[in-house]
């Protein structure tokens, strides 16, 4: 079946590429990459560094998963304009 | 969540201070959970009015609730979806028996997640709208114009899927036997309240489709953030965070009769690679699963999806808490006797909330659990279904099924599929669904090359990337085969906790060494890295002697069009009056492939 065509091929600019890819890569990285937490101190309020880290990049992954979402954004309406 | 149950003996389970099994019924508890029961059970067929089509009966609105649900609802739906009671029970237990390595791994596991499916998730959800797939089966179908490779795709999913929804059924069952119910004696009665959960979820699953658990996760969801807001606050004030830590670090180093230590408290420098290979290899397999990628797909647009990404590490937060619950429990010194008089670390949860919460609010916490075991079996069986219907049914037996007629096989499939499920769980030991349980992980991340792959290259060729996932179930399977432990199981017996010796078993880790080193990683990924090794060769061997590669049925284009474009429906039949106008006989769906 025919359909309608679609507006043209719309790859993100490459520096949008770039600054999405280096904001999704830093949460994995640092999560990925065991023996920078792998240590009991320092505590926080009795919680090792090991947990608490892991609890902050909880928070932290979903900032940088926004400001990827963001970043896509912007590229799009500027392409609209 | 995949491999978490995986690694920990029974035996780990054996705790210090016996309890009396057996008590008797707890009414109160049971009054609160069958009150929520009902509460969402009436939710679930009302669910069907909720935003009625005028068209219920097609796939695109019974199995993906039309493409249009908002960020709310979706995030909600995959967080009901995603963090099962299975994960609820499992995740604490395998932290209570063995620590972190086995448990809390789920937490980067859930953290790495969401920037993969940043990446490439959007780009599923527009060439399946573009489409009408609604199985990732369909895309692949599509894109590498075969239908055996379409039917391996399909086929692990189901597969992977089903000892899914039996833990499920385990989730409930260890709440039921808290409060009381079922436990020794195999029974038919000993398990009839399961029975009747399971035949009124599948009567609204039948009748509301994927809308039922979607309006039945905000109920879930409520009440376990609150169950967990609550647990912290009294582990904080009644127990503190460091006297907790402490005695799940004095557990997990106390050795065990072989000489090894109990579990791990921080891992060391021979578990770095287990730790991170789990994580990455169960954030790669998640959005594999058939049921994943269900809600996915029913989001109304692109940005739905992408926003959640960024919003779903909430519910991350509330599995890391929930996970500290099974070094709670520790600390509590809770007993994990079940009513058959075996230890099962999967009570750890619901005996630490009975121990230290009033019977009622103990009651809201296991109503979270059981409604946390009914959503996901609700959208997992749907997914299987659907996957049954377009990729089994309709491409082998009846080419030319109606939309009408598809959806009438997925409502009768997802009966079949969730009665299997509760045969199973009734019937075989519970060891058996959660081995299933290891392998399904296993399973599941050998279709990551030929579904992401395919969304950003139509290089590899779909001879290859078949031979590529048969190496990878074939050595998965075999690998995880091999992994012994010995078979001990704990029982009370008159008060003291005595160690029964049943030889061996299989099945026994989700950890293996990597081929060649002295390195244990996660079998899966392991098998992955073969199936992508396997497949990049023979491309490039299938290529240059100019194997035909098929036909692909998608263009460039697609893979970026969003809700509101030019052959795209932007709304669905049920948002309202902005499509009245619509043709009829297109708000059934898309348009379809042929």
């Amino acid at each position: 079946m025919s359909q309608p065509e679609l507006p043209a091929h719309r790859q993100l600019p490459r520096s949008a590429v770039v600054s999405v890819f280096v904001l999704l890569g830093i949460p994995i990285l640092a999560i990925l990459i065991v023996p920078i937490y792998a240590s009991d101190g320092p505590r926080v309020g009795g919680w090792p560094f090991f947990y608490w880290y892991q609890m902050v990049w909880v928070l932290v992954s979903g900032v940088f998963t926004a400001a990827a979402f963001q970043v896509v954004r912007r590229a799009r309406a500027r392409d609209e304009r | 969540m995949s491999a978490v149950l995986a690694a920990h003996p029974a035996a780990a389970a054996a705790a210090s201070v016996p309890l009396a099994a057996g008590k008797g019924v707890n009414g109160v508890e049971l009054a609160v959970v069958v009150f929520f029961f009902l509460v969402v059970s009436a939710g679930g067929f009302l669910a069907a009015r909720w935003r009625r089509p005028e068209n219920p009966n097609s796939l695109d609105e019974w199995g993906l609730g039309g493409r249009g649900f908002g960020t709310l609802v979706t995030w909600f739906l995959l967080g009901g979806d995603l963090y099962t009671a299975y994960t609820f029970v499992a995740v604490p237990a395998a932290m209570f028996a063995t620590g972190a390595v086995t448990g809390f791994f789920a937490v980067p596991y859930t953290i790495i997640v969401y920037p993969i499916i940043f990446v490439f998730m959007p780009r599923l959800w527009s060439v399946a709208r573009r489409h009408g797939y609604v199985t990732p089966a369909d895309f692949v179908r599509g894109r590498y114009d075969s239908r055996a490779l379409a039917l391996a795709v399909a086929v692990t999913g189901i597969l992977a899927t089903m000892p899914y929804i039996a833990l499920q059924l385990v989730g409930i069952q260890a709440v039921l036997d808290t409060i009381g119910l079922g436990g020794s004696g195999n029974t038919l009665a000993a398990d009839l309240p399961l029975f009747i959960a399971f035949a009124v979820l599948a009567a609204y699953t039948y009748s509301s489709g994927l809308r039922a658990p979607a309006l039945i996760a905000f109920v879930k969801d409520t009440l376990i953030y609150l169950v967990i807001v609550v647990a912290i606050i009294y582990i904080g004030v009644k127990i503190g965070f460091g006297d907790m830590f402490d005695a799940a670090e004095k557990k997990m180093a106390t050795k065990t009769k072989a000489g090894t230590p109990t579990g791990t408290f921080i891992p060391g420098g021979s578990t770095y690679w287990a730790y991170s290979s789990l994580a990455l290899g169960s954030a790669l397999a998640l959005f594999m699963y058939p049921h994943s990628i269900t809600a996915s797909l029913s989001a109304k647009n692109r940005n739905t999806i992408r926003r959640n990404a960024a919003i779903l590490p909430l519910y991350s937060l509330m599995l890391a808490l929930l996970a500290l619950v099974g070094y709670a429990a520790i600390a509590n010194k809770t007993t994990v006797f079940g009513r058959d008089g075996y230890a099962n670390p999967q009570l750890a949860v619901p005996h630490f909330f009975q121990d230290v919460f009033p019977s009622w609010f103990a009651g809201v916490a296991f109503a979270a659990i059981a409604i946390g075991a009914l959503v996901p079996a609700a959208i997992m069986s749907i997914a299987a279904a659907n996957l049954f219907t377009r990729n089994i049914y309709r491409e082998f037996i009846k080419p030319d099924a109606t939309p009408r007629q598809e959806a009438q096989v997925s409502k009768i499939t997802s009966l079949v599929v969730k009665f299997g499920a509760l045969f199973f769980v009734l019937t075989l030991e519970r060891q058996n669904a959660i081995n299933l349980q290891l392998l399904g992980g296993v399973w599941i991340l050998q279709t990551f090359l030929a579904i992401v792959a395919g969304l950003f290259t139509r290089w590899f060729h779909r001879w290859a990337l078949l031979a590529g996932w048969a190496v990878g179930m074939v050595y998965g399977t075999v690998v995880a085969y091999r992994q012994t432990v010995p078979n001990t199981k704990t029982k009370l017996v008159n008060g003291a906790p005595v160690i029964e010796n049943h030889g061996t078993r299989h099945f026994g880790s989700s950890l293996a060494y990597f081929p060649f080193t002295d390195t244990k990683v996660y079998v899966a990924l392991t098998a992955f890295l073969l199936n992508v090794l396997v497949a990049v060769i023979l491309t490039s061997v299938l290529r240059a002697l100019k194997v035909a590669d098929g036909t692909d049925a998608t263009s460039p284009q697609d893979y970026y069009s969003d809700a509101g474009e030019p052959g795209v429906l932007e709304e669905m039949p049920f948002e309202g009056v902005a499509a009245a106008g619509g043709p009829p006989d297109q708000s059934s769906g898309p348009a379809r492939p042929r």
